[in-house]
């Protein structure tokens, strides 16, 4: 569930098809950078209601997810 | 009572220096600083100090005005680079402009404009002062750790001022906020040379970390402004131009949307300019200005965020 939310966050900031998002996509393949990561963090804030920080040792969206999981609970 | 801006006036040093120019001091590239901060150059001085920044941005807001330095009952001027601890830079800018009234700095960073304006307001409220010059200036590049490509490439020099004077009209109001702390902006000064004292000398330059800054700064625009807008009972349509502090085009470009405030009211020069402190404000309202985009009577809304932390938004009728 998390993960889908997290994928369309993302597809929407960088405009890319959805699909092309897997859990094991690195940031740096999606040229993301660290304020892009801070911004979808502050989006994932909003969306799930939840004091988020971005960790820069997260390097994948599985990363991601998984830290979003963890505080979602 | 309330006060109007009578007068404005900036000044920038002659030296351009470019992204491509930047990219032969530290690792970097054009493409990078572009993406990255929104910025293509920045003006980096090569002989004018604070003061001299100051003065001349002083005395082009003075000749706007239309008023001498006789007629100025206060100067409050913002700065975190001042040439001396003392005299502090308003008073060596009412020495050089020859005034004869009351002067002092504010030091509140990026947002340190607003922190000044709120001051001017207090002693024009409490009929203390009619006409009141308000300077801010920043010599960046003397803060600057010049080999930390982060942050070097960020900030420009620069200087701009207002003068504002007392009338029954107009309209002003503000929300002003503090967050102390230095974990995610310090400039520490430097430790001195005594004989006696054994801790450990910081880093003397700007320390920011990007990320937390970030965040601060977009949830300080976001917050400020609704604050504002529903402390004053306004709505965005009421809104005619957004001044926004800038430090970083991302920023303005995330936070805008979450104003409600459209995106065409945003002026934004960041790009020619760089994060010049608490300048940045001014010098983009005086470029409004002499480009004849203000209109008496409109509203503008200036918001501002940066070390201490601190940030604030002013509505104020142009």
């Amino acid at each position: 569930m998390a993960f889908e939310k997290i994928a369309q966050m993302i597809a929407d900031k960088i405009d890319c098809d959805v699909n092309d998002i897997k859990a094991e996509t690195k940031f740096e393949d999606l040229s993301i950078d660290s304020l892009d990561i801070t911004e979808i963090a502050m989006d994932i804030e909003d969306e799930f209601g939840i004091e988020f920080e971005a960790d820069p040792s997260m390097k994948t969206v599985a990363d991601l997810v998984a830290a979003v999981e963890k505080k979602v609970g | 009572m309330n006060f109007k801006i009578i007068g404005t006036g900036s000044y920038v040093p002659d030296n351009i220096v470019t992204n491509d120019d930047m990219a032969k001091i530290v690792e970097t590239s054009d493409e990078w600083i572009s993406k990255r901060v929104g910025i293509k150059e920045r003006h980096v001085s090569i002989n004018d100090t604070t003061l001299d920044m100051g003065y001349k941005a002083a005395c082009r807001a003075m000749e706007d005005a239309g008023v001498s330095a006789g007629d100025i009952d206060l100067i409050v001027a913002a700065t975190i680079s001042a040439d001396s601890v003392t005299p502090n830079l308003a008073c060596m800018i009412e020495n050089r402009i020859g005034a004869d009234c009351m002067s002092f700095d504010v030091s509140a960073a990026c947002a340190g404009f607003l922190f000044a304006l709120e001051t001017a307001a207090g002693y024009i409220e409490r009929k203390r002062a009619k006409k009141v010059l308000v300077v801010c200036a920043d010599r960046m590049s003397k803060l600057l750790d010049w080999t930390d490509r982060s942050t070097c490439v960020i900030f420009g020099d620069g200087a701009a001022g207002v003068v504002l004077e007392a009338c029954e009209d107009g309209f002003y109001d503000s929300v002003i906020h503090t967050k102390g702390g230095d974990d995610v902006i310090d400039i520490p000064t430097r430790d001195g040379i005594s004989p006696f004292y054994k801790n450990e000398q910081k880093h003397p330059f700007l320390f920011m970390n990007g990320q937390a800054t970030f965040k601060f700064a977009v949830n300080s625009i976001t917050h400020d402004v609704k604050e504002l807008l529903e402390k004053t009972g306004l709505t965005a349509d009421d809104i005619g131009a957004v001044i926004p502090h800038q430090a970083n085009k991302r920023i303005i470009d995330f936070a805008q949307p979450k104003t409600g405030i459209d995106r065409e009211k945003w002026y934004v020069n960041i790009e020619r300019f760089g994060n010049v402190s608490g300048a940045s404000i001014p010098i983009a309202l005086d470029e409004m200005n002499r480009k004849g985009l203000l209109k008496r009577g409109q509203k503008l809304l200036l918001t501002a965020f940066g070390g201490g932390l601190s940030s604030g938004a002013v509505i104020l009728e142009w």
